[in-house]
């Protein structure tokens, strides 16, 4: 059992599991929050995580296979998608090549969206591009139900801002791919709507000058 | 170089004066407070400041032991705030400015808390973690702006703190109040945790927090809820940023960085990280005209002043907007 990664709220195993390799999301206790608040939001997360991934994968969305879930120990077993982090390969592409793979993150979140998902993180640390040229999304730990406007444009807007603070030198075209592939799951019109609900939201955050 | 700077965003005002070696020389401030149970209001608060201007200039100098004809800058808060409060103080720089020949330094306030914190810690290219009564936001520097990762979607958590304290009868700023009551908390009450990716949203918190002591719940156990689940919630969308970023170094600034459950949380998600946690000094982490001075002299020796004319404050000016030049 090798530690991948550390991520924010769980550690990332990889081993080998009756021949296949296989991640071991494991979402540890967090020893800086009251106990029970812990146990909550471990328990109800890998619970949500496991339930959506598992209807994204049914709506198109490439999500890896999971293989088991153990609410005790707030642990997922899931299938190792070999690839990149979209966070780590986004400026080493070609502008045109870059544009494309923006653009097939906006149909994914369109694909979610349309099939009443909300990812709830989207970032670029939380898409792989598998090596055949597939893209994946993981991190389901926030996700939720809901066909509102609102839910919508926090998912978008948390996707902008992973651009503009992480790919700042690309973020507006980037952002822009992201809702043309957006579009064409989702219809101009509710593209429109829920771009219009970002910047909405947007500029409810603090000291926006021009309201 | 020396360079005065003026505090004057919302109930503090205060002068103080920053050599370009980094001493902080005097910081004397003068803080307006509310009457208990009220929050702070614009035009009073700009009429304390008016009235105490002239006593902390003096003060100043006075105990600085530095005549008007050593200071080689005069800078200002030039936002965000209070738009009358943020005037007064401007308008005490203008004066100084004309009547000197000094330049004329616009600084945003909340880059002085982060100038002032990298400055009395010694944090290198730090994730910073601004928590205070008008900013909550974790931010990294990258190609001369501050690039914001997360931030609240409403209310901040020192506005949170004040008016819970305000609810309870409490003067503002509430946060020492509700930390020394949560300290005596004894039960945990469920309330609503929202992390949105890397944002938070307090207000639908604050609500919840208000209604339960209405309805009777201890105050020492609403205050201890509050904090446990505000500051983890912070705490979450901090480690996020933490382990997006890989920065090897956080750094807590901002008043509510005084508080020490906060800042035992953040300690250990640093160090989950292997980053090391810095945190400004208690003194340095409530508005203070030293942060204003010392960004001052970092501004000014990139050439950055405005013209009196052209002087005007900026109640509305977002962290992430502006130009860092010597970053």
């Amino acid at each position: 059992m090798v530690l991948l990664r550390k991520g924010a709220e769980a550690e990332l195993y990889q081993e080998s599991w009756y021949g296949l390799n296989i991640i071991r999301k494991v979402r540890t206790v967090k020893a800086y929050r009251h106990p029970k608040l812990d146990l909550e939001l471990r328990q109800s997360r890998t619970g949500r995580e496991a339930q959506i991934m598992h209807e994204a994968k049914g709506s198109g969305v490439p999500i890896p296979l999971i293989f088991r879930v153990d609410m005790n120990s707030t642990t997922i077993t899931m299938q190792y998608v070999e690839g990149s982090r979209v966070k780590d390969l986004l400026h080493s592409l070609s502008s045109k090549k870059r544009l494309r793979l923006c653009s097939q993150i906006g149909q994914l979140i369109g694909r979610l969206h349309r099939n009443r998902i909300i990812h709830g993180d989207l970032t670029t640390s939380n898409m792989i591009l598998s090596e055949t040229g597939k893209l994946f999304f993981i991190d389901f730990g926030l996700s939720e139900h809901s066909e509102e406007l609102e839910k919508r444009g926090v998912d978008l807007l948390l996707m902008k801002r992973a651009f503009y603070s992480t790919h700042y030198s690309f973020a507006l075209e980037c952002f822009k791919a992201v809702t043309e592939g957006y579009a064409t799951e989702m219809g101009e019109e509710t593209c429109k709507n829920v771009v219009e609900r970002v910047n909405k939201i947007a500029k409810r955050g603090r000291y926006v000058s021009k309201r | 170089m020396i360079c005065l700077g003026i505090e004057s965003t919302a109930h503090t005002f205060g002068i103080g004066l920053v050599s370009s070696s980094g001493k902080i020389i005097v910081d004397i401030n003068d803080t307006y407070q509310p009457p208990p149970g009220r929050g702070i209001h614009p035009r009073k608060a700009a009429q304390h400041h008016c009235d105490v201007a002239p006593k902390v200039l003096k003060q100043a100098l006075q105990k600085s032991k530095i005549g008007l004809e050593k200071i080689d800058a005069i800078a200002f808060s030039v936002g965000p705030g209070l738009g009358p409060a943020l005037r007064t103080g401007a308008t005490v720089a203008r004066a100084l400015a004309v009547w000197l020949e000094k330049p004329l330094i616009p600084v945003h306030h909340a880059i002085g808390h982060i100038e002032l914190a990298s400055l009395t810690t010694g944090a290198k290219d730090p994730l910073v973690i601004l928590v205070s009564g008008g900013h909550t936001a974790i931010i990294a520097f990258g190609d001369g702006y501050w690039r914001t990762f997360g931030e609240t979607q409403d209310i901040t958590l020192g506005n949170l703190l004040d008016m819970l304290a305000r609810e309870a009868q409490f003067s503002s700023p509430g946060g020492s109040v509700i930390e020394s009551l949560a300290h005596k908390g004894e039960r945990y009450l469920d309330l609503p945790y929202v992390v949105k990716g890397n944002d938070v949203s307090y207000s639908g918190l604050l609500t919840a927090a208000i209604k339960m002591y209405k309805a009777g719940c201890r105050l020492e156990d609403v205050c201890y809820s509050v904090q446990e689940v505000s500051f983890a919630m912070l705490s979450e969308a901090a480690e996020r940023a933490l382990a997006h970023t890989e920065k090897k170094a956080v750094l807590l600034t901002g008043g509510v960085a005084a508080n020490k459950r906060l800042q035992q949380m953040l300690n250990i998600i640093s160090k989950e990280h292997n980053a090391d946690l810095f945190i400004v000094p208690k003194i340095y982490s409530g508005d203070c005209s030293a942060q204003i001075a010392w960004t001052g002299i970092l501004a000014c020796q990139s050439g950055i002043k405005v013209n009196v004319d052209k002087s005007f404050i900026k109640s509305k000016l977002r962290l992430d907007k502006v130009f860092i030049p010597w970053r």
